[in-house]
């Protein structure tokens, strides 16, 4: 057992300010998803990509469609990873213009199967369901396999009250990570890589299937 | 190693003048492009297909033929010539047409388009563009081939005796590559009929070209045609060229910018340094398009685009002139002294024919001596 790779978690953050309370939360959830794997005798190597660094690549790359060398490593890092945690802020309702491009960006069956965390920030708690409404579809569409626990932060849940029935954030947290970690704990770990897509299918096959019956 | 000029046709204004062009001085420029193509010692000059504004080029072999009646030495093809929308007896005739008019100097590239729309225009669904590909492709195979041909698809009303005609030229079937930006199932198809296999160079990273000329060569050596280096590659590029750099990139820079493929996303430089995009001096474009080379193996046929996005006439002759004086005779000389002797130059008709012929007195010097 002790001889298996170390798992890779990419994080995919959204958050515009540095620091950002996106970053934020992505961390607190990257540590929890850690303390749970290493409670499984797992170790992780975590990769963060943080969007702002790649905006600019990323509208680029929808005029010219194709990545920069930048942007291609983080897509990398994403599609290759063991498990994914996305983290982004609420705007407008929804999630960010530059997650959703980002994921925009990446071919749509690169995700299949995925264990991902999704997770969003915002100022009031309003919000919280675009969770369920944006990003659970949105990974849903691309066949990964989301947690139940969504973790939405507000800009409450970063101060408490000692009232362990309001102050949830870290049990929301905690709960989330379990349930990442539960996904990713028993995959073989170090990356297994998807196919780059470049499967040759024979030619006699192609020709059979469009025989008439 | 052959060397020539692709265009797509589009029909866009100039965007340094703003000055719009019509439609048939697009069509007449464009064969005026042919023609000096050939002067300056190009051997192939190419037309895209499309079907929607602001492109010219809807009819090929019209155009082609136009242009086979001013010229005498360079070969006429196709980047690329729809095999999805069009109806491949139509291709079969059309191509066997010019090619007897061309005396032979005919070949075509087929593609699947670029332009969703064309296809329900065409009678035809996006979702089975691979599929037509195939089917079509295979028929037209056989109509080449076959004096009559007996076909039924499932994309196509069925063939009884059917004689598409006029027959190719001398029994010889125009050659055919097969242009892919980015499916394997095409590079396959190249690959299981001996077809040369196109890579347009365009707009992506090389890395990507290079993975799909990988899987044509070793298919190609699979079906049985020869060793992967044997395999026949091209490759497209769009380029600029002026005496020196800083005047091809001042002058290049509007019409990059206004490119609609390229345009309003990485910049010029950053296209320069990820994808095979050439602007520059003479000696800039000797030495990236023999990186090409180095990427995807000794190859057959290079051709440049030069006039997309507006670039007006004048300039598009002059980057001929400067590309036919100090680009490709350098280019030639250091791909031919290069290339391995095994490795084939790219098939035209009269290598085909004396290919034949050769074949045929071999044949025939065999039972002699049987006797």
């Amino acid at each position: 057992m002790s001889a298996r790779q170390p798992q890779r978690l990419a994080v995919v953050s959204a958050g515009l300010s540095v620091p950002s309370s996106t970053r934020l939360l992505a961390d607190r959830l990257t540590e929890a998803v850690r303390a749970e794997l290493a409670g499984a005798g797992r170790e992780v190597d975590v990769q963060v990509v943080e969007l702002r660094d790649l905006a600019a690549d990323i509208a680029k790359n929808f005029a010219s469609g194709f990545p920069s060398p930048d942007l291609a490593d983080a897509i990398e890092s994403v599609t290759s990873a063991d498990g994914l945690i996305a983290v982004t802020p609420v705007f407008t309702a929804s999630y960010s213009g530059l997650f959703k491009s980002f994921f925009d960006v990446i071919d749509n069956d690169a995700l299949t199967g995925k264990p991902v965390l999704a997770a969003a920030t915002g100022g009031t708690a309003r919000h919280s369901l675009a969770l369920e409404h944006a990003l659970r579809p949105l990974f849903a569409y691309l066949r990964a396999v989301v947690v139940p626990t969504a973790v939405y932060a507000a800009s409450e849940d970063w101060g408490g009250h000692g009232d362990p029935l309001t102050d949830t954030l870290p049990t929301r947290i905690a709960r989330a990570g379990r349930e990442l970690a539960a996904l990713m704990r028993d995959l073989p770990g170090g990356a297994a890589r998807a196919d780059d897509g470049t499967d040759v299918v024979p030619f006699a096959q192609q020709l059979a299937a469009l025989r008439p019956e | 190693m052959q060397f020539g000029t692709f265009s797509i046709g589009d029909v866009n204004a100039n965007p340094v003048t703003g000055q719009p062009r019509t439609e048939q001085e697009r069509l007449k420029d464009m064969a005026a492009i042919a023609v000096k193509a050939e002067e300056a010692g190009f051997d192939v000059f190419a037309t895209g297909e499309h079907h929607n504004p602001p492109f010219v080029s809807s009819s090929p072999t019209t155009h082609l033929a136009y242009i086979a009646a001013k010229t005498s030495r360079i070969i006429l093809s196709t980047s690329t010539t729809l095999i999805t929308t069009n109806d491949p007896v139509k291709i079969a005739e059309d191509y066997a047409v010019l090619q007897h008019l061309a005396d032979g100097r005919v070949d075509l590239m087929l593609g699947r388009g670029n332009t969703g729309p064309v296809y329900p225009w065409f009678g035809k669904d996006v979702r089975h563009g691979i599929p037509l590909a195939i089917e079509n492709y295979a028929l037209l195979h056989r109509l080449w081939r076959e004096e009559y041909v007996d076909w039924e698809g499932r994309f196509r009303t069925p063939l009884q005796s059917f004689t598409s005609v006029p027959r190719p030229l001398d029994g010889i079937p125009p050659f055919v590559w097969h242009g892919s930006v980015r499916s394997p199932e095409i590079a396959e198809q190249a690959a299981y009929y001996g077809d040369g296999f196109f890579v347009n160079n365009l707009f992506m990273p090389k890395d990507h070209f290079r993975r799909l000329i990988g899987i044509y060569r070793e298919r190609y050596a699979h079906y049985g045609h020869g060793s992967p280096e044997q395999a026949i590659v091209g490759a497209g590029g769009m380029i600029f060229v002026r005496k020196n750099s800083q005047d091809a990139v001042r002058e290049y820079r509007p019409y990059f910018d206004n490119s609609p493929m390229a345009g309003h996303g990485p910049t010029m430089e950053e296209y320069m340094e990820q994808t095979p995009l050439i602007v520059g001096s003479p000696q800039q474009v000797i030495d990236k398009a023999l990186t090409f080379r180095e990427h995807y193996g000794d190859y057959q046929r290079q051709l440049f685009n030069i006039d997309t996005g507006g670039v007006p006439l004048k300039a598009v002759l002059e980057t001929l002139d400067l590309l036919g004086e100090e680009v490709i005779p350098v280019l030639r000389k250091e791909f031919d002294a290069l290339r391995p002797s095994h490795v084939p130059e790219a098939p035209t008709h009269a290598s085909r024919l004396a290919e034949r012929d050769a074949t045929v007195t071999f044949v025939d010097a065999d039972k002699e001596e049987s006797k």
